[in-house]
């Protein structure tokens, strides 16, 4: 895990060591190319993984309850900081 | 919405090598892929180190532009952890670890097939996108709801790319930098968390 920290905080300090210089423009383009990579990767594990394929109904089934409860809890919360907090300054 | 169906389909041709067999043995090498993951984290922290008015929106909205992430975040983890009870074959965490994701379904379900394998990596991979989606689609309804503030805090960590216009559209342009604001900080928090839960 302290490797991923580790990626993570060198490139921030890199990024803003080399934020005045062109290459830093390229950056986005090229973190689609690896994310391509990486989740066609995923594809590649998935289809050899027999435990997934067979239980991929189930599967999304997790994934659709884990999108509702994640999504309608934010929902929620910002329902009650925008009545508290934003609406009467800007309406 | 281009860009995530292009993901979607390399997702796709990747399942379908396998399933039919013609991928080489050599390149289901996981020294390789953990390599590239590496390489992500280093470009992930690149972006966000080089972005710039990163505070900008800060002064411009005070303190109570924080409460936005915030909400998202204690939303997302309370609404996962309710409904982590109706699964109980998986653990607390493994939800906790998926509904980190706040819809950043390439690095979230890139580093949850690494650290607990492609089962748990396709549910994060299929949740995430779903709720990127459910901003697409739903976020009319979301602001007649939910105020305002809904479709930014459903949109987690793509507010600052691929759910941006829908915001704009329906929540209006006066919304546009706390939805970048939103993004840059969900975006930052996602590797953070989502390792947090793996570690756990």
């Amino acid at each position: 895990m302290l490797s991923i920290f580790l990626c993570i905080i060198s490139g921030v300090l890199a990024g803003y060591l080399l934020r005045n210089r062109r290459f830093v423009k390229y950056v986005g383009t090229l973190l689609s190319v690896v994310i391509m990579l990486l989740l066609f990767f995923l594809g590649v594990s998935v289809g050899i993984n027999q435990q997934v394929v067979n239980n991929f109904a189930a599967i999304g089934m997790d994934a659709l309850i884990l999108t509702i409860g994640g999504t309608v809890g934010s929902l929620l919360c910002a329902k009650l900081i925008y009545q508290l907090f934003f609406k009467k300054t800007r309406e | 919405m281009k860009q995530s169906l292009l993901y979607l389909l390399l997702f796709a041709t990747g399942v379908v090598l396998s399933l039919t067999g013609m991928m080489p043995e050599a390149l289901l090498d996981s020294a390789i892929t953990k390599w590239v993951l590496y390489l992500l984290l280093l470009l992930v922290g690149i972006q966000i180190g080089s972005g710039r008015n990163h505070f900008a929106a800060l002064k411009r909205y005070g303190a109570s532009i924080m409460l936005v992430p915030l909400a998202t975040t204690v939303g997302t983890f309370a609404g996962v952890a309710l409904v982590s009870l109706a699964l109980p074959e998986r653990t607390l965490t493994d939800c906790m670890s998926v509904g980190a994701g706040f819809a950043y379904y390439s690095l979230s379900s890139i580093l949850i097939t690494e650290f607990r394998g492609a089962e748990l990596g396709t549910v994060a991979l299929l949740a995430n996108i779903m709720r990127e989606f459910s901003v697409l689609i739903l976020a009319p309804w979301m602001v007649k709801h939910f105020g305002k503030l809904a479709p930014i805090s459903a949109g987690g960590a793509t507010t600052m790319d691929t759910t941006l216009p829908v915001i704009t559209q329906f929540s209006g342009t006066e919304y546009v930098v706390i939805a970048l604001f939103h993004g840059i900080i969900i975006d930052f928090s996602v590797p953070l968390w989502v390792t947090f839960f793996l570690s756990l």
